[in-house]
């Protein structure tokens, strides 16, 4: 899409595990935040999988009525006096929010989390068009005060320390130099974010659900930052990709349960705001966006990916995401659950995403809404080695590696020949030209293999 | 636009699946604790906010004035307009701004969670429970149902235009995990439990 090749997942994750400190602190930071995910699935031990197997098919049943419950959705919606609009693609949502703003003569707008927004790239849309957005969730504020993207869904800037948002914020928000304690950092934000708040006419949010049954949409937050912007706006629009529809107003009650405590390990989180109908005097526009989603639901493969929530926890649990940083996937959404999305929105940018795996299926085990993630992930590997996306050096081994494995004789004296040269000359192996040798030691090659141990000890 | 709209539709239909896909029973989640007030209160310390016990509205003002707010109060509850001045009828909610305490009465709670249902019906403006730096909310102690299908039970079929669950004070954990209370909101939650 872009005429700069961007770099592929590898390569960046070689640059985010250059620190290896680092690396082992984020690794840890998410793997506590899986723990407390852990902890808040037991508290509902005698509910929990049923209630991953309720929202699973719930999410089916929308998966295969999407269309009527659309126009459900719609027609509740107008009722309520909420504004409609689809859009089919990226761009058109970005043409719909600024001829919002537009009518709107606003100049300025505040955001709240919205991931759809990230993958439409609104922001820089709205730049380029003269219009000054500010995101108001904290983490999103200090990676846009910072130049970046987010990189995880749910907290946005895991991957800063504090002492780094403590410089930021000095030169941004003139907090003292050399302060980093997150209280003071967090009331410098709140003082500099309520006066956007006070001041912007226009707020933009996501949608967690919308109800087809009633028209209505749910917003959560734990900042109130959402609600901060929406009820002192004139305007509120609410972007949504249009598998968030849910079909009754009771089904809530099984998402609600299950989202917080898969996220951060809470038990909701702090507000779960039901938007009905607009504020009086007030608009409320819904933008339905489909950008690819369409087309994913026809994949038979790949079509429960739509059912996600967005609650993050297969990146918390991820060995791969952990040791290689949410900016590594090149993509709004990282992780797991970005790597089967974004090879639908584009194969040939995102064909390393699918092989950013161990495919040890943690991802699946945790996902509230019972996608096979780790299954699609593999399912990806083959539909891109069909269209001939995977680099030839990678095809070239696992060739190689299938003519091994597939000749007994082969596949002895290769095993012997490794297991020498390991043992007698290991620098043929610990150097740069082995990838299995960065960040990491190669094992110790036994003397034997369990071939020659087994023809000498059978009985 | 609308074009956009006949061809999401047609596309959609086209690629959603076929199959029959029944939606779940619902009826499988039964209320798993009966020390609602228990379970409420002790969920709500842990997310950070206070619950107090008061037998009436004159327990609620005491306790208020023997805690004083230096600063503007609010309520959209009429027996407490002896000490906080009512929230009026919806006007512009940049008004609020200066506003130091919100005293707003909840619907009903929910134990597995401590969140409080409420209602623009509660506060006249909807900006009232976020914009104020401290909230409280007056909830009848027999208000407080199990978990969140029973919450949703109750909203079965009701009519609302604005509403949101609240579970504790504002809070935040974007800078390295470390939890802060008042990112954007209140910056504090009391529940006053009416016994009666």
């Amino acid at each position: 899409m872009s005429a700069v090749p961007t770099l592929k997942h590898p390569a960046l994750s070689e640059r985010f595990n250059a620190d290896e400190p680092r690396v082992d602190w984020h690794d840890a930071t998410l793997w506590w935040i899986r723990e407390k995910r852990d902890k808040a699935a037991h508290t509902l031990y005698e509910d929990w999988e049923s209630l991953r197997n309720a929202a699973s098919a719930i999410k089916d049943n929308v998966l295969g009525n999407l269309a009527d419950y659309l126009t459900q959705f719609e027609q509740n919606a107008l009722a309520n006096g909420i504004q409609v609009h689809w859009a089919a693609d990226a761009v058109e949502h970005n043409q719909i929010v600024l001829s919002i703003l537009k009518d709107a003569g606003a100049q300025r707008m505040v955001k709240s989390k919205s991931m759809l927004t990230e993958e439409c790239h609104l922001n820089e849309y709205l730049a380029e068009n003269g219009i000054e957005v500010v995101d108001t969730d904290l983490g999103e504020r200090i990676v846009q005060l910072a130049g970046e993207p987010p990189s995880h869904i749910v907290m946005p800037c895991i991957h800063w320390k504090k002492e780094e948002i403590g410089e930021l914020f000095h030169e941004h928000l003139g907090t003292p130099k050399g302060n980093a304690d997150p209280q003071l950092l967090t009331e410098a934000a709140r003082q500099h974010l309520r006066d956007k708040f006070l001041t912007r006419r226009v707020a933009l949010t996501g949608v967690n659900f919308a109800v087809a049954e009633t028209g209505e949409f749910v917003v959560c937050t734990n900042e109130g930052n959402a609600d901060m912007g929406v009820h002192l706006a004139d305007v509120h629009i609410a972007s949504m990709g249009i598998e968030k529809i849910i079909p009754r107003r009771e089904h809530l009650g099984v998402f609600l349960r299950l989202l917080a405590r898969s996220a951060t390990g809470q038990p909701i989180t702090t507000y779960s705001s039901h938007f009905k109908k607009p504020r009086d005097g007030a608009q409320m526009h819904i933008v339905l966006v489909d950008n690819g989603r369409s087309q994913q639901l026809g994949r038979e493969a790949f079509r429960n990916s739509l059912k996600c929530i967005r609650c993050g926890a297969c990146m918390n649990t991820c060995p791969v995401y952990r040791r290689s940083g949410g900016h590594s996937y090149h993509n709004a959404v990282a992780g797991p659950i970005g790597a089967i999305l974004a090879p639908n929105l584009d194969l040939s940018k995102y064909s390393d995403l699918p092989f950013a795996s161990t495919l040890c299926g943690s991802c699946s085990n945790v996902c509230p809404v019972k996608i096979n993630i780790h299954e699609q992930l593999y399912e990806w590997r083959q539909e891109l080695t069909r269209n001939g996306k995977v680099d030839f050096g990678k095809k070239a081994g696992l060739k190689i590696m299938a003519t091994v494995l597939s000749n007994p004789g082969l596949y002895r004296s290769m095993g012997k020949m490794g297991r020498w040269t390991l043992r007698n000359m290991p620098g043929m192996v610990n150097n740069s030209l082995n990838p299995w040798f960065k960040q990491r030691d190669m094992p110790e090659a036994p003397t034997e293999s369990f071939r020659e141990w087994y023809l000498k000890n059978r009985k | 636009m609308s074009n956009s709209r006949e061809q999401i539709l047609a596309k959609v239909r086209a690629n959603q699946p076929q199959d029959e896909r029944p939606l779940p029973d619902l009826s499988a989640f039964p209320a798993r604790s009966s020390e609602l007030q228990d379970q409420f209160m002790t969920v709500l310390s842990l997310i950070g906010g206070k619950a107090i016990k008061v037998a009436n509205y004159a327990a609620i003002e005491e306790y208020l004035r023997s805690n004083p707010q230096h600063g503007r109060m609010v309520t959209s509850i009429p027996e407490l307009y002896g000490i906080a001045k009512p929230i009026l009828a919806p006007g512009d909610p940049h008004e609020l701004a200066d506003v130091e305490l919100a005293i707003i009465s909840g619907e009903f709670g929910v134990a597995e969670n401590s969140a409080i249902w409420v209602t623009e019906n509660n506060f006249v403006q909807r900006a009232t429970p976020f914009i104020c730096q401290y909230l409280a909310i007056v909830l009848p102690a027999q208000q407080i149902c199990a978990n969140m299908h029973q919450a949703y039970q109750r909203l079965q079929g009701l009519e609302y235009n604005f509403g949101v669950f609240i579970a504790g004070p504002s809070k935040t954990a974007d800078i390295e995990q470390s939890l802060v209370l008042g990112a954007h909101g209140a910056r504090t939650m009391t529940v006053f439990l009416l016994e009666n």
